[in-house]
């Protein structure tokens, strides 16, 4: 998959979101001196091959009241793996859901970022994966984050590798 | 840019029209000249009428953008989670230490024996590994790789 100098100007254009306007790409063209169709058939084509995965909001789900989560992580037979990872990640309540190697001490293969109103929730929603996974999961956990330590954005020069 | 928002808004901070809003655009507008033009018919909005609406919402944090969501690998970068088991007396020195990485994305405290989970992001493949050992000989303390192996498609949706 390759991205052009347009589609980076475009990306660093839009990183930090659209402008809230009728016509939004029309104000990125002007913003590049390029024209409007130009930006929406870059966008278009860089959807396509998954660099942007969508053009959408983004709710704040603990303004929303989902202001609980767990990273709950899975020892899955690895011959279902793939099979009922695709499941859990489908789940509306899973935000982020791959297959990771195990370490020592530490069996789990499948992550699974759960969220929910409060903690009771994210454990009645944990069993709801534990129920789908059945005896083909040997072990499972949920790590509670406790504090944020570090946040930043992503950050991509305009001229980036 | 503003803090995000983390406590949730009094229950009458969004109307109904605000919520099937949050609701239907979430999953992506159109790459038209008017991505608003045609869910504001299907509500019965004004175009105008609903920009207002999302501005007003992003104002009181319910929503914390609009626009691309890009896939940071796709674009050439190279992402690995990574875990440290950190003892409680160090952890403040540890945590001190690994943020002052520029490749360290997000860290966050969690209740487990691996008690400090972060994502570290660079250019380029090799440099994943080269600062996770940097950081190893910086603080004393193994850092566990996490690379992902496979990433499932997610059907996340916050109801509003």
């Amino acid at each position: 998959m390759t991205i052009n100098a347009l589609d980076r100007r475009i990306i660093a254009a839009t990183t930090g979101g659209l402008p809230l306007t009728p016509a939004p790409f029309a104000e990125v063209a002007s913003w590049l001196g390029v024209p409007e169709q130009t930006v929406i058939d870059r966008m278009a084509a860089m959807l396509d091959t998954g660099v942007i995965r969508r053009v959408a909001i983004a709710p704040n789900h603990y303004a929303l009241g989902m202001t609980a989560n767990g990273m709950s992580v899975w020892d899955v037979d690895n011959a279902r793996a793939i099979e009922l990872g695709a499941q859990v990640g489908a789940f509306e309540f899973v935000s982020h859901c791959y297959l990771r190697p195990r370490a020592d001490g530490w069996p789990y293969n499948l992550f699974a970022m759960i969220h929910g109103h409060n903690r009771d929730e994210v454990e009645i929603l944990r069993a709801q994966i534990a129920a789908l996974l059945g005896p083909a999961c040997r072990a499972s956990d949920i790590l509670y984050s406790t504090r944020i330590l570090k946040k930043t954005g992503l950050r991509l020069t305009e001229g980036g590798q | 840019m503003k803090p995000l928002r983390r406590t949730p808004l009094a229950a009458d901070a969004l109307d109904g029209t605000d919520r099937v809003l949050i609701n239907r655009m979430q999953d992506g507008l159109p790459l038209v000249p008017h991505p608003f033009a045609a869910l504001a018919t299907d509500l019965g909005l004004e175009e105008d009428a609903l920009i207002a609406r999302i501005q007003a919402m992003r104002e009181i944090g319910a929503i914390t953008r609009f626009g691309p969501f890009f896939d940071a690998e796709a674009m050439g970068g190279a992402f690995c989670l990574c875990a440290m088991e950190v003892p409680s007396n160090r952890f403040d020195a540890v945590m001190t230490l690994v943020n002052a990485h520029p490749q360290v994305a997000h860290n966050y405290e969690r209740t487990h024996r691996l008690n400090m989970w972060f994502v570290l992001a660079c250019e380029r493949a090799a440099q994943i590994k080269q600062t996770a050992e940097q950081i190893e000989r910086e603080t004393g303390f193994p850092v566990l790789l996490f690379p992902k192996e496979h990433e499932f498609f997610i059907g996340f949706k916050v109801t509003a």
